[in-house]
């Protein structure tokens, strides 16, 4: 088998003492592209956060596993060595760090000490993305996100996830705030990724994206778990009727994580 | 997340030497080891009379309340005066072997060789190196030690020394004008250029030593130089005090760069007064780097006489466990036009405490007059602490100021970011704090550069728990 599997089981999370996760169960693997969609308010960047390891969220009950290791023992970075990355909805700002020293930095971060990327190499590749993405070359000497625009960021976190080339790629909301161009300009990067050795997981709550993404797998989460799954046609139902269709079917009437199910 | 912030690493420059030196004055200050330094260099009358009065001035000066504490520092146990060698080499071979060694270790001859104009290198109380590239020489450039330019330049030396920080100004200026000791003499003629930096290296090797030294650069007009200071010593468990005066003129249209790096271990109390005049159209830049000392009370000042004159102040602070960096700036402007701009970026952590002093003043002629200020502050943990304390004397409606202080903690969400990218915590953290210093390091030649990071890394190294 070539790829990598993410297996997220029961997962419950909590953040301050309040459930907003109450098991998740879902499988992504090599080669798949699985979507989650769902109103505001349902748990969705929850779980993206979760799965990367962010400090405010408590994993209080189930599993995640990236190829059977358990991957709630690793820390932040140790998950992203082992290959998962997340897209954030609002990357931070570092100042006084070039993107492209921090895109090396983190590319040997990957690499063995005494096998880091060759200057000349990185230089080429990095070129090549940014000219692939349609990104002006200065963002390269540019402080890490600071002073970029919404959809200078985004851009900036799909530049990162083909020059990190993870197993696993979250990618949360990285639609949000973006203009029909950029949406095309990022969906072209994310589908060039596609192959059996990468799978992803997006977060949307717009189909939009799902226009120029075709996903393997679409996921509906309300209420802190996954109510619903199915195919690219879910999608298309989703935009043509809306979610009361599955509120409805399942008996849900507020489908937020304030609900107590 | 756990959060254990990188501890201070080892201080990679305490290591000591054995005493090799020739001649030192008993411990304490009195009238007689003021007059036995003045014998041992065999200086005019006048400068005899002068450390006799500042001397006298400083015993009837009370210690400074304000900023740090000065509890620890007793004025007698301190040796006032040791000379290290017999003599001062133009070649590193006429430097004591053991000497020698130190500032290999130190890298400066090697420095020397690859970007220096010329290099001074002070061990205790006297200057044991000094060169300069024979091309500057030709150009009528003087760069020698300050007790050299005594006796060879007396005029030009009477000239100028204590105009511009005068023994009277405080209590230390007073110490370090009675017991003064090496230092650099730099004259720039009128309209001569050095492109290359000119370096001193200042090092102590004895327990309780206080090193004095006392520069003076005269920058003529039109000319320009990029002087830079290095300053490190062993780590003692008692105190060892560094109190230097720098006193810098910059004529009309002329440009002076001063740069600081200063490495001291943590048993240094660094009591320093740094202080330029600018005439017209002139330029003076203070870069100014405080890693290390017990205590540094430092704030590099400028006087802005003529009018256009500019002044910057460029500085960063790094206080660890147990350590107080006082240290700010101060622009007087004088005349119509001048600007300055004041920069200033601290990190506190492991309970260190940073502390910026400022002092902006626009006298009465400061018609058209523009200062900015800013003050960054990175703090690292809880038990750190900064502090901002910005004074602005106005005496003119025409000027404008503008001022920006802002203190930040190095952020939960930057370093989720950062590690989400496969850094580490430590990895993450320095690169924020690398960044947070980038607007300082950029300022400095490449090479400084260089160490400078490779400094603060080493400051940062350690167990992250």
């Amino acid at each position: 088998m070539s790829g990598s599997v993410l297996e997220i089981k029961n997962l419950h999370v909590s953040i301050e003492d309040k459930q907003i996760l109450k098991g998740v169960d879902l499988t992504i693997k090599g080669g798949e592209f699985h979507a989650i969609m769902g109103p505001n308010g349902t748990g969705k960047s929850t779980l993206a956060s979760a799965i990367m390891g962010h400090p405010l969220y408590e994993i209080t009950e189930g599993s995640i596993t990236l190829d059977g290791e358990d991957v709630l023992e690793m820390e932040v970075d140790e998950r992203a060595k082992a290959g998962l990355f997340l897209a954030m909805q609002y990357p931070s700002e570092i100042s006084g760090v070039t993107t492209s020293d921090f895109l090396r930095s983190a590319i040997n971060a990957k690499r063995e000490e005494g096998d880091e990327i060759p200057l000349m190499e990185f230089i080429k590749e990095l070129d090549e993305t940014l000219d692939f993405l349609e990104i002006d070359k200065s963002m390269a000497t540019r402080y890490l996100n600071e002073g970029f625009s919404g959809g200078e960021k985004k851009r900036n976190e799909i530049l990162q996830l083909m020059l990190l080339k993870p197993a696993i790629g979250i990618l949360d909301e990285i639609d949000s705030g973006l203009d029909i161009d950029a949406l095309k300009v990022v969906s072209k990067g994310i589908n060039k990724l596609r192959d059996e050795n990468f799978g992803t997981l997006i977060i949307t709550h717009y189909q939009r994206l799902l226009n120029y993404i075709t996903p393997d797998y679409v996921h509906v989460m309300m209420q802190g778990r996954v109510v619903k799954s199915g195919g690219p046609e879910l999608a298309k139902r989703l935009e043509a009727e809306g979610y009361e269709w599955i509120k409805e079917e399942l008996g849900i009437e507020d489908e937020t994580i304030e609900q107590n199910a | 997340m756990a959060r254990n912030m990188p501890e201070i690493g080892d201080y990679r420059y305490g290591f000591r030497d054995k005493d090799v030196s020739v001649f030192r004055t008993e411990r304490g200050l009195t009238r007689k080891v003021v007059e036995e330094i003045s014998k041992m260099k065999e200086e005019p009358q006048w400068m005899l009379d002068y450390r006799l009065k500042a001397l006298e001035h400083f015993y009837a000066r009370p210690m400074p309340q304000w900023g740090g504490d000065l509890s620890g520092l007793d004025f007698d146990e301190i040796i006032y005066y040791v000379k290290p060698s017999e003599k001062q080499g133009r070649t590193w071979d006429e430097v004591p072997a053991e000497i020698k060694q130190t500032f290999d270790r130190l890298g400066i001859p090697e420095a020397e060789q690859k970007y220096l104009a010329g290099v001074s290198a002070q061990y205790e109380s006297e200057v044991v190196y000094q060169s300069l590239k024979e091309d500057l020489q030709e150009l009528g450039i003087i760069f020698t030690d300050t007790d050299t330019a005594l006796q060879e330049h007396e005029e030009l030396f009477k000239e100028y020394f204590g105009t511009v920080v005068p023994y009277s100004d405080n209590k230390f200026s007073a110490l370090n004008s009675a017991v003064w000791s090496g230092g650099s003499f730099i004259y720039v003629p009128k309209g001569v250029k050095s492109s290359t930096p000119l370096q001193a290296y200042f090092r102590i090797n004895t327990e309780n030593m206080g090193q004095f030294e006392r520069t003076l650069i005269i920058v003529d007009e039109d000319a320009s130089v990029h002087y830079v200071e290095g300053c490190t010593a062993p780590t003692y468990t008692s105190a060892s005090l560094h109190s230097a005066v720098v006193e810098i003129i910059v004529k009309k249209d002329a440009y002076c760069r001063y740069t600081t790096i200063q490495n001291w271990s943590s048993n240094v109390y660094n009591l320093v007064t740094k202080r330029a005049t600018v005439d017209a159209n002139g330029t003076m830049e203070w870069i100014d780097g405080n890693l290390g000392s017990k205590l540094t009370m430092k704030y590099p000042s400028i006087l802005l006489k003529g009018e256009g004159a500019r002044g910057n102040t460029l500085s960063i602070a790094l206080a660890g466990k147990g350590q107080l960096q006082h240290a700010g700036a101060k622009m007087h402007h004088l005349a119509p036009n001048t600007s300055s701009t004041i920069v200033s970026k601290s990190i506190s952590r492991n309970g260190g405490k940073v502390s910026y002093l400022g002092l902006v003043h626009f006298g009465r002629k400061a018609d058209g007059a523009r200062a900015n200020i800013e003050c960054d502050t990175l703090i690292m943990d809880n038990e750190s602490t900064s502090d901002t304390i910005p004074y602005n004397e106005i005496l003119n409606d025409n000027i404008s100021l503008e001022h920006e202080a802002k203190v930040s903690k190095v952020s939960e969400e930057q370093l989720f970011y950062l590690m989400s990218r496969g850094l580490d915590e430590f990895e993450a953290t320095e690169m924020i704090v690398m960044g947070f210093i980038e607007p300082f390091t950029k300022e400095l030649p490449m090479e400084y550069a260089v160490e400078m990071n490779r400094l603060i890394k080493f400051e940062m190294e350690g167990s992250i728990g």
